[in-house]
């Protein structure tokens, strides 16, 4: 079978610098007037419901109830590269694959091999392969080696400049105007906090109740009330003014949190299916707030780990560590998939996705591509150390 | 690291900057000892702060710019309200603003927490509280001039500065008390505005400062208080030529505006002698067993529980009426007691409470502060605004409404953002809680999806909410 063998030459094949980079499409793209946008999905999306590698003969025993099909089935995915499917909620992303504007890397990961949110999520934006006292960030260190300018600038969306942009170059953040409310993941993790506290689990239940009432009883679903922080897209939308606007920013980060999916994750729908749909939605939304712009903007998207390739007990999946990040946009030419695929045949410590690839070099490309800066720069000045 | 250096912190201070808790566990106690009976403690610089007298011209030349404008004012005229606006802005500008803001900077980097949580427990005794334009200039001052450098002295000395302070006596409505016998009420007979006796601050002076509701005094003991108090007044621009020589703005007692005689309150008869009447009511009312039991009690459930123990209520209430109402002794002895120590936290903190610890925990300085005070009104505390004279409730059942906790989660997804850029989630809650981290709530913030969320997780513990 064709899938099988493409994934099983893809297993022997060990990931290189030149396996990822330095074919003339990518240098042609680069411009030094390109937007980079890096998105940071928090909590750890899970790479195998994101891009199923169908695939692969151990993806079904594995994920059970929750496995997802190649293209055609009643849960079938969108057809990327031979055994490999997008979930069904990214139509906006597999349109951008059928166009030749996206790339993924499965099996990413940053050198960060523990399991804590956020350590892992510092290490992905320091860049680096352990965690250093100098506290700064790879796209800052990127921002750097561009000429100086009104250009060479970045912006996080958000009320704080994250980790990944802060550093010796200019970074600027917005947030939206309307006060975050926390939402109802923490409040959840609060009521399992308070059991026992009878004061407190009664307030938060009623507070908890009130509210969802004021939301007209939507708080629990979908991207509504509180259950909000699925609605990336009016961020992505403010991202792409800012990025748009004359003499805006090179760059821009964004956060979308949410991804922790420890129990009834879901499959082709549910829980991680309408957090995909959001993203997914966020990156419509910044294709058609940039305009023309798009057509010279880099868009990585990240996470800070993959998940168990086991199901839990609960329906959902544990932090892991092998996950797939993607490369997107009009200035991308793309249509490929990028390392190595290690199979699932062998986990790692048993449990995990194997880490083949470095989710720097996927990094390094976007950089290159969005900025046009010289690729050995960008891997030995902003990568390394 | 013991838990009562948590104790000592939280529960009798303000909560744990980084780096206190290990101070402290040196001898909690003694820690806090030290704080007792030293005037530094206390004391808040006064740096480009107005004096009461200056609040008091500063409130002047508002009214008169008020008083000119509504005079020229064919109309109600848009702009009337505009320019009115503009300098009630500038007032509050000038002293409420200012006073809220250095309060708040002192409690979050003072090195005596302790004296400070006691200096907030009398000044809400004694509440003077911004009501309207003619209060806002002068809770600060009333603060810093009549509470703070007399929180460690006798009950009795404290009493009489805070309703004698100008602020009090514009607060609760004393400087317009005129006795209805009085040489200027005689004076005033027949005309427009016809003067008299103002209840207020003798009924709340009863009823709040002393001896409590249900503390056996009459409506004719109130009304014969009021009496006795009349002349206790303002020096406005008026009433200065009465008493010659006094500073504007400046606590004076005007003879002719006090009603003469002898007055009987509690059945004690106390004699015509004019500006001392007034202060030897006081004298004898702090000496009433009411006023030691109440003031033990509030102390108690303030520091303590909601419900307070009787013993330490009962202790307190000894200590009081063997020191005399000497306040000093009264910290030593709640700090001695060991019902004060019990390890689990019991008091729910209160807006201001949750604030202060959290910018201590957090390291904040003087300029992370600033944007506080909005903070403060969002949550339900504006400093000096409580809602009547009876000052800020103390009990978890007023503090602890479904909204109220939700409102302290969305503040605190706000200050996690801030706190993450210097701390990581376990080692902001480890120093903030040392040994009553709980291993339950490490293990939640150690779950957190994002650093954000294990900050918050923190902040709203049961344990980082209590103290």
């Amino acid at each position: 079978m064709t899938n099988r063998r493409t994934l099983l030459t893809a297993g022997l094949s060990g990931l290189s610098l030149a396996m990822l980079g330095g074919t003339a499409s990518f240098a042609q793209a680069a411009t030094t007037s390109g937007k980079f946008v890096f998105i940071i999905l928090r909590g750890a999306m899970d790479g195998l419901t994101a891009v199923v590698p169908y695939g692969d003969p151990n993806y079904q025993s594995f994920r059970g109830a929750i496995a997802l099909d190649g293209p055609g089935g009643p849960n079938g995915t969108l057809p990327l590269v031979d055994g490999f499917g997008l979930h069904p909620a990214l139509k906006e992303m597999h349109g951008l694959w059928q166009k030749g504007h996206m790339s993924f890397m499965h099996a990413a990961a940053s050198p960060y091999r523990e399991r804590s949110h956020f350590d892992a999520q510092d290490l992905l934006e320091a860049g680096t392969t352990q965690m250093t006292s100098a506290r700064s960030g790879w796209m800052n260190r990127a921002l750097a080696m561009l000429p100086n300018g009104p250009h060479q600038e970045g912006v996080a969306i958000g009320r704080t400049i994250p980790l990944v942009l802060r550093g010796p170059a200019k970074a600027t953040s917005w947030a939206p105007p309307l006060a975050p409310e926390s939402d109802m993941d923490t409040l959840a993790r609060l009521s399992d906090l308070y059991a026992g506290d009878a004061m407190l689990s009664n307030a938060l239940a009623m507070a908890i109740e009130t509210d969802r009432i004021a939301d007209g009883g939507t708080m629990m679903g979908g991207n509504e009330g509180r259950g909000r922080q699925g609605a990336y897209a009016p961020l992505a939308s403010a991202a792409a003014r800012i990025l748009a606007a004359p003499g805006g920013p090179a760059g821009a980060v964004l956060s979308f949190e949410g991804w922790d999916t420890h129990a009834n994750q879901g499959g082709a729908q549910g829980q991680l299916a309408n957090r995909l749909e959001a993203l997914d939605s966020a990156i419509k939304a910044l294709r058609e707030g940039l305009g023309p712009v798009w057509a010279t903007t880099t868009v990585v998207i990240a996470t800070e780990f993959g998940r168990t390739v086991r199901v839990n007990g609960t329906g959902g999946t544990d932090h892991g560590t092998g996950g797939v990040s993607f490369l997107l946009g009009g200035a991308v030419k793309g249509g490929k998939m990028l390392g190595d695929w290690p199979g699932l045949n062998r986990l790692y410590e048993d449990r995990d996705l194997v880490p083949a690839n470095d989710v720097r070099h996927l990094f390094a490309q976007g950089l290159t591509n969005a900025w046009g800066l010289d690729r050995q720069a960008v891997l030995s000045r902003v990568f390394t150390a | 690291m013991s838990l009562n250096a948590v104790i000592a912190a939280n529960r009798f201070g303000l909560g744990a900057r980084p780096g206190e808790l290990g101070q402290i566990a040196r001898d909690p106690k003694a820690w806090l000892m030290s704080q007792i009976g030293n005037a530094a403690s206390t004391n808040l610089p006064a740096n480009g702060l107005l004096s009461s007298a200056q609040a008091f011209e500063a409130l002047q030349s508002y009214q008169q710019a008020r008083a000119a404008q509504q005079r020229g004012a064919q109309s109600p005229n848009p702009a009337v309200n505009f320019d009115e606006r503009v300098r009630l802005a500038d007032l509050i500008s000038k002293t409420t603003g200012p006073e809220i803001e250095a309060r708040i900077q002192h409690a979050v980097t003072t090195p005596a927490p302790f004296a400070e949580r006691w200096v907030q427990f009398w000044s809400n005794h004694f509440t003077m509280a911004a009501r309207n334009f003619q209060t806002t200039p002068f809770p600060g001052s009333f603060e810093r001039e009549a509470i703070r450098p007399h929180v460690w002295g006798r009950f009795e000395d404290l009493l009489v500065k805070a309703d004698t302070h100008v602020g009090m006596l514009i607060y609760l409505d004393q400087a317009q008390s005129i006795g209805p016998n009085s040489q200027a009420a005689q004076n005033q007979q027949g005309r427009r505005r016809a003067a008299g006796l103002n209840e207020n601050l003798a009924r709340e002076i009863l009823e709040l400062h002393t001896l409590g509701a249900d503390g056996g005094y009459t409506q004719a003991d109130v009304t014969e208080f009021a009496r006795a108090l009349t002349g206790w007044t303002v020096a406005g621009p008026r009433l200065r030529r009465l008493a010659q020589g006094a500073e504007m703005g400046t606590t004076i007692f005007v003879s002719a505006l006090h009603e003469p005689g002898s007055r009987t309150i509690l059945g004690k008869n106390f004699p015509a002698t004019g500006e001392r009447q007034a202060l030897d009511i006081l004298a004898h009312l702090a000496r009433q067993p009411s006023v030691a039991k109440r003031i033990a009690f509030k102390l108690a459930q303030h520091f303590v529980a909601d419900d307070p123990p009787p013993a330490l209520v009962t202790r307190l209430e000894n200590a009081f009426l063997q020191s005399r109402g000497d306040l000093s002794a009264l910290a030593k002895t709640l700090v001695q007691s060991p019902e004060a120590w019990t390890p689990e936290a019991q008091k729910f903190k209160t807006p201001n409470d949750f604030l202060l610890s959290t910018m201590r925990a957090s390291g904040a300085n003087a300029t992370s502060t600033q944007a506080l005070r909005s903070t403060f009104e969002q949550l339900g505390q504006t400093p000096w605004r409580a809602p009547s004279p009876k000052g800020w409730p103390d009990v978890a059942s007023e503090w602890a409404a479904p909204d109220a906790i939700l409102k302290r989660i969305d503040w605190a997804n706000l200050a996690a953002d801030v706190i993450g850029e210097t701390f990581q989630p376990l080692a902001f809650a480890e120093t903030a809680l040392g040994p009553a981290l709980t291993d339950k709530t490490k293990t939640a913030i150690s779950r957190a999806q994002t650093a954000r969320q294990g900050i918050v997780l923190a902040l709203m513990s049961p344990e980082f909410q209590r103290r």
